[in-house]
């Protein structure tokens, strides 16, 4: 079908796309790549009246190495995520995980910054910035804060941006080879679903055991999330903790039931996911 | 044979004529297609799946941008001249719902339509439609074909006091003593679940008239040009000769246009009423509800066997859900695989009794192999069942009951078989897949303790299609016959036009065709042009589903060649001044008998014929014929399918590793066309096994609407297909053969689901429904175990 | 609003609604009917064209997003009298049956093989992952992916 009509205004700049963002009031959205928002429009359970188009800021597509991290620019295409050398090396789970968004066609035109904040806890780029212990930085006007990517999904489809502010950079920590591990264990029927449930894990590594674990789980609950309990067991434990402390994941969100799998099933998986991705981070 | 000269393209994979168009972007699909000044034509349709229409308010629309006429069920009442066709009452006392392109009465279906609105432009009509009102009283929906057999079901059709609509039976042999007399007997239970059979390129339909004269174009995406022209004829009180019904480029049918559709019967008339060219494009998320959708049949089949598994007895019950109303061929879809539940083996005693339900949902009709996926799928489960019940291989089963190797062989349910030599196919693929070396990895699997499990699954099939002898048809009571037509004509300047009944839509029949009829007539390939699929060009014909194109339409391809040759041998005869007996024909050529030199090219034939300057006394002018053929019998191919699966037990996920296929469809036309029609109905058995369903709930909406929730596989979830054939020219005609469009989709799904329980049955997994999703196979794993 | 777009090499200006998807604006406005739609959630991948050189599925995307973008179709691939490789491919290896998914099919491929000259069969089934197919099954689509992957390595010169 055709989206309702709506107005659309090209954004000059962030400034100019959080000014056209608040004139707009409520039905006003920001279009990016547009891969989440266009088929909702089409199928018309989105209505927006205004479209700001953010998808001209050059500026904002980017991925460079910053001190110990990574900075990238909201509007960096998944595709370039996961060509991208800079970030097969330093990060390469963010790399992986960007070639598992739908397809090649959604991936040329849908961006991390968009996907983040779509905010879709089946979406598997948030999960492994969980996973990342990203941080997101927003612009409202003339303001910048800085939000942990912890603090950021607030409700299904919901985030910490307030009315007005855009999403303009992403940071991620560089994973050292030596010390990293890290996995992400997609689970769907078909290659271009959405995951019946993800797992992200990151693991520091030291002598064959896990210093430390960060697992964020995707398609878990109404947000993505991390799974606390299952780092916290996992926590200076080795290899042998790892079936244990999987079990924990199946206490972890609050999954629904839908055509795509029961919320049983879903405790399930994540179980089976958890204990391969710690396995897999572990061995590379 | 007509063929006289040597074959110098059929048996080769020759290059489709088809597709320098089709790759360039130059196809012409129906969606391609806007006259100037056409309207656009969108559908209101029922958001509940059973309510009570109160009222239909167009009043908002009217005035709206863009909007020319909208109208609901009760407006274009007289438009009508009888109900939608449905051509396949299959039994005497069936009842048969009155189907109008728009209700009036109740929405009985979640998209049942309600009211139509037409504007100017696409975004225009999408707009006003959201524009009517529709006050609907919510009924209690039923969805389930079970549920709605009992009797406090909410009824469909008030009318008929009861969800059933027919009641068909057959027997042969003494069925109760065969049971009576069994060592073993294995009783179950499969359910077929409802597919969708997203062809890719959705439904259209363009009408423009001639107001003054009373004539109507219609391009519709369809298989069945020449059907619905006879049809919407009827339902709109149109004559028949002022109705121009053309299928150009049609992108993959499937069954699912191999029907007549109320879009079909709206756009001619709102054409009629506005005298504007009328265009309605599906949408996708709207084509879940309003194209049809197929199997939903719940099968109880039981075998009597003796205990050494020969089997003596195979007695069926299905319940097949019709959905709301009945399309095209809705009530005869189960009957298409009625007398073939007893697969390729041997029994003394069978019968089924099949059960039509309507419910709230989307009307069921044909989906590739329509009736025989369903039939070949419960008995090669069942086969499998039997096997493990009395200790034997399923090899070695299938071995024991086996029909005999025969020309033509007389089958348990009282048809003939033609050339039948399953053993031949079977050997092979075993022979591919190396058999024993996948058992005993499976083995060794199973006893490392290995959490992804191998399974073998074999399906041997037999199918019936070549669609048909228009007597038996009859006796079926189908409303139509089984005929098709080719005329082949020979024009001035050499080359020629083949014009076929059939109607091609992927399947390649201008290239296959081609073949044929430059083989028999001496011409080249490039000389030879099909025309298809527009009833004012190809007048004559039964068109395109049920494999049935090659088998009728290419046989009478064949014969009207060979009515062209022993005409041009006439006047060859004529002009060279010899007897016809003292001609020889090859290559094109008629030439004397030892006198090569003395020759005549059928082109020069061609052109003698139509200058009509000396013709033999009594000959007419131009060189051309038709023949209409009306086969003798169905023709049964058969087929060797086997499939190595790989099932992760932690996550219940199937993955498909080998999958062998060895079919024998007679005589190959196009080698390279027949692997096609393999590949893609493999895929689509595949995808009846592991992905896809259509679900709906308790109150009749369908959760698998899109094409996000209705899992069509990609290239990704495709294994490599490793083909083999075996030819058994077919008796039935005399190019010897059959047809492949369905075998595939056939042969598949049991050698899957075959594999999956091959691959858990240790575990104590005896059964698997379909499709063998992650959850379904996690839960049948953890259920096997005793868990809950 | 108005727009200006290079589609298989002219320029287009035009008026357009913003609501105006760019395969609407390409089947409708300037009649190359060439790019198929296929659905309405971005699944099936028919509308595949490239804009800027990169795969896109033209009906989840805007006209007015490629304002001053390159656009190209499968009706600009191909040179006069020469196909592109990848056309040839899938004719020569039967990728075809209906031919209703190919365009968008056709356009997916030359994307990818740009990005990855040379793909084992496995990674071309996953750059299809968002292109169905009803018909074939997908093995000569794949087998023909591949061959034109070895004839475009052979002479690069020809056709990128």
């Amino acid at each position: 079908m055709i989206p309702v009509s709506f107005d659309y205004q090209v954004a000059s700049s962030v400034d100019d796309a959080s000014r056209l963002l608040e004139q707009g009031g409520e039905a006003a959205k920001l279009i990016a790549g547009g891969q989440s928002l266009l088929p909702l429009m089409r199928l018309r359970l989105t209505r927006p009246t205004l479209l700001v188009d953010i998808g001209r800021l050059a500026e904002l597509s980017y991925i460079k190495k910053s001190g110990d991290g990574i900075v990238i620019g909201a509007l960096t295409r998944h595709h370039d995520l996961e060509y991208s050398s800079v970030l097969k090396r330093a990060c390469p789970l963010l790399a992986y995980v960007a070639g598992l968004v739908g397809d090649p066609q959604v991936r040329h035109r849908g961006t991390i910054g968009g996907a983040v904040a779509h905010g879709d806890p089946a979406s598997d780029v948030p999960s492994a910035l969980l996973a990342l212990e990203a941080d997101f930085v927003v612009r409202g006007g003339k303001k910048e804060r800085t939000i942990a990517a912890t603090e950021f999904f607030t409700g299904l489809l919901e985030t910490a941006l307030r009315p007005g502010e855009l999403l303009t950079e992403i940071r991620v920590p560089r994973l050292d080879a030596n010390k990293h591990g890290w996995s992400y264990q997609k689970f769907r029927q078909r290659a271009q679903d959405w995951a019946i449930v993800g797992v992200a894990a990151v693991v520091e590594k030291e002598n064959g055991s896990i210093n430390r674990a960060a697992i964020g789980l995707t398609n878990m609950g109404p947000t993505p999330l991390r799974a606390s309990a299952v780092e916290q067991a996992l926590s200076g434990g080795d290899a042998t903790a790892i079936g244990e402390a999987a079990e924990r994941a199946a206490g972890e969100g609050d999954p629904s039931s839908d055509i795509n799998g029961s919320a049983d099933y879903r405790r399930h998986l994540v179980q089976v996911l958890v204990r391969r991705a710690v396995e897999e981070a572990l061995s590379r | 044979m007509a063929t006289q000269g040597a074959e110098r393209y059929v048996g080769g994979g020759v290059r489709r004529k088809e597709d320098p168009k089709l790759i360039t972007g130059q196809g012409t699909f129906v969606e391609a297609i806007t006259p100037p000044g056409t309207v656009w034509a969108v559908l209101v349709r029922s958001p509940f799946g059973h309510a009570t229409i109160r009222r239909v308010n167009l009043k908002p629309v009217l005035g709206a941008p863009g909007v020319v006429a909208a109208y609901s069920g009760a407006d274009l009442a007289d438009e009508w001249a009888a109900p939608l066709p449905m051509a396949w009452p299959v039994t005497e006392d069936i009842n048969i719902p009155e189907h109008w392109p728009l209700t009036r009465d109740k929405a009985r279906y979640l998209g049942d339509a309600v009211a139509v609105v037409v504007a100017t432009s696409r975004a225009a009509a999408a707009d006003a439609a959201e524009l009517v009102e529709v006050d609907y009283d919510q009924l209690p929906a039923v969805v389930d074909v079970q549920a709605a057999s009992v009797e406090k079901a909410p009824l469909i059709h008030d009318a008929f006091g009861t969800n059933k609509c027919y009641i068909w039976a057959i027997s042969q042999g003494d069925v109760d003593a065969a049971f009576a007399g069994a060592d073993v007997v294995v009783k179950e239970r499969y359910r077929q679940q409802r597919l969708v059979p997203n062809a890719i390129e959705p439904r259209c339909v363009v009408v423009q008239s001639v107001a003054a004269a009373g004539e109507f174009t219609m391009w519709s995406t369809t298989q069945i040009p020449h059907i619905a022209k006879i049809t919407l004829a009827l339902t709109m009180g149109i004559p028949e000769t002022k109705l121009r019904v053309i299928a150009p480029d049609v992108g993959g049918g499937f069954g699912s246009k191999l029907n007549v559709y109320a879009e079909e019967a709206l756009c001619l008339a709102l054409a009629r009423r506005l005298g504007r060219p009328v265009k309605w494009v599906e949408e996708r998320s709207e084509a879940y509800h309003s194209t049809i959708h197929g199997r939903d049949v719940i099968q109880e089949i039981e075998l009597a066997a003796s205990s050494d598994g020969k089997l003596r007895g195979v007695r069926v019950r299905l319940l097949a859900n019709m959905g709301a109303y009945l399309q095209l061929v809705t009530p005869g879809v189960p009957l298409l695989g009625a007398l073939l539940y007893h697969g390729c083996y041997g029994a003394e005693a069978y019968s089924l009794e099949c059960t039509g339900v309507f419910t709230n949902t989307t009307p069921t009709d044909a989906y590739r192999g329509a009736g025989r996926p369903e039939s070949n799928y419960a008995i090669e489960r069942a086969i499998e069942r039997l096997a493990r019940e009395v200790g034997s291989d399923v090899v070695t089963i299938r071995r024991r009951n086996f029909l005999p190797k025969g020309e033509l062989v007389p089958s348990p349910a009282g048809l003939q078989f033609d050339s039948v030599d399953y053993e031949k196919v079977l050997d092979r693929a075993l022979e591919m897949i190396g058999y024993d070396d996948v058992r005993k990895e499976q083995e060794a699997r199973r006893d490392g303790g290995d959490t992804r499990l191998l399974g073998i699954g074999l399906s041997c099939y037999v199918e019936m299609c070549g669609l048909a002898p228009s007597q038996v048809l009859g006796s079926l009571r189908y409303a139509a016959g089984g005929w098709d037509a080719a005329s082949v004509r020979m024009l001035p300047t050499g080359k020629v036009e083949v014009v076929t009944g059939t109607s091609p839509h992927g399947q390649g029949h201008e290239t296959s065709w081609s073949q044929i009829a430059a083989d028999a007539l001496g011409v080249d390939f490039e000389d030879v042009t099909v025309l298809h699929g527009d009833t004012a060009v190809a007048p004559l014909g039964m068109d395109t589903y049920g494999s049935r194109s090659l088998a009728v339409g290419g046989v009478a391809v064949h014969f009207a060649c060979g009515r062209v040759i022993e005409k041009a041998k006439r006047l060859a005869a004529h002009l060279l001044e010899v007897s016809p007996d003292d001609l020889v024909f090859e290559a094109g050529s008629f030439s004397v008998k030892g006198v090569p030199a003395k020759a005549k090219t059928i082109q020069e034939l061609a052109y003698a014929a139509w200058t009509a300057h000396s013709l033999p006394e009594g000959e007419e002018p131009s060189l051309e014929a038709t023949y209409v053929y009306d086969p003798p019998n169905f023709t049964f191919p058969f087929g060797s399918h086997i499939c190595v699966v790989e099932v992760d037990t932690e996550t219940g996920k199937v993955d498909i590793v080998r999958y062998v296929a060895v079919d024998d469809c007679g005589t190959v036309i196009n080698p390279t066309i027949v692997e096609g029609q393999v590949h893609g109905g493999i895929a689509q058995g595949i995808a009846q096994a592991l992905y896809e369903q259509a679900v709906y709930d308790d109150d009749g909406n369908l959760l698998t609407s899109s094409m996000m929730d209705y899992l069509v596989p990609s290239a990704v979830e495709m294994p490599w297909f490793e083909l083999d054939r075996t030819v058994t020219p077919s008796p039935t005609n005399p190019m010897g053969v059959k047809g492949i469009g369905e075998a595939g989709t056939i042969a598949a799904t049991p050698a899957v689901i075959n594999a999956v329980v091959d691959a858990l049955w240790h575990l104590g997994v005896k059964t698997m429904d379909m499709p063998a999703s992650p959850e379904n196979v996690w839960n049948a794993i953890r259920r096997a175990k005793g868990g809950n | 609003m108005n727009i200006t777009l290079t589609v298989n090499g002219v320029q287009h200006e035009a008026d357009v609604e913003p609501r105006t998807l760019l395969v609407y604006f390409l089947r409708e406005q300037l009649g190359l009917t060439g790019t198929n739609v296929g659905c309405d959630t971005s699944s099936c991948g028919a509308c595949t064209v490239l804009v800027d050189g990169e795969s896109v599925k033209s009906c989840n995307l805007l006209a007015a997003q490629c304002h001053e973008r390159e656009v190209t179709t499968i009706e600009g691939l191909a040179t006069p009298g020469e196909l592109h490789p990848v056309q040839r491919a899938f004719t020569e290896h039967h990728g075809l049956q209906c031919g209703y998914c190919t365009p968008g099919m056709i356009m997916a491929v030359v994307s990818y093989l740009r990005e990855n000259p040379a793909p084992t069969g496995d990674e071309v089934r996953h750059a299809l992952e968002g292109n169905l197919c009803r018909c074939t099954g997908y093995q000569n689509i794949v087998e023909a992916v591949l061959a034109a992957a070895d004839d475009l390595r052979d002479a690069p010169a020809s056709a990128s």
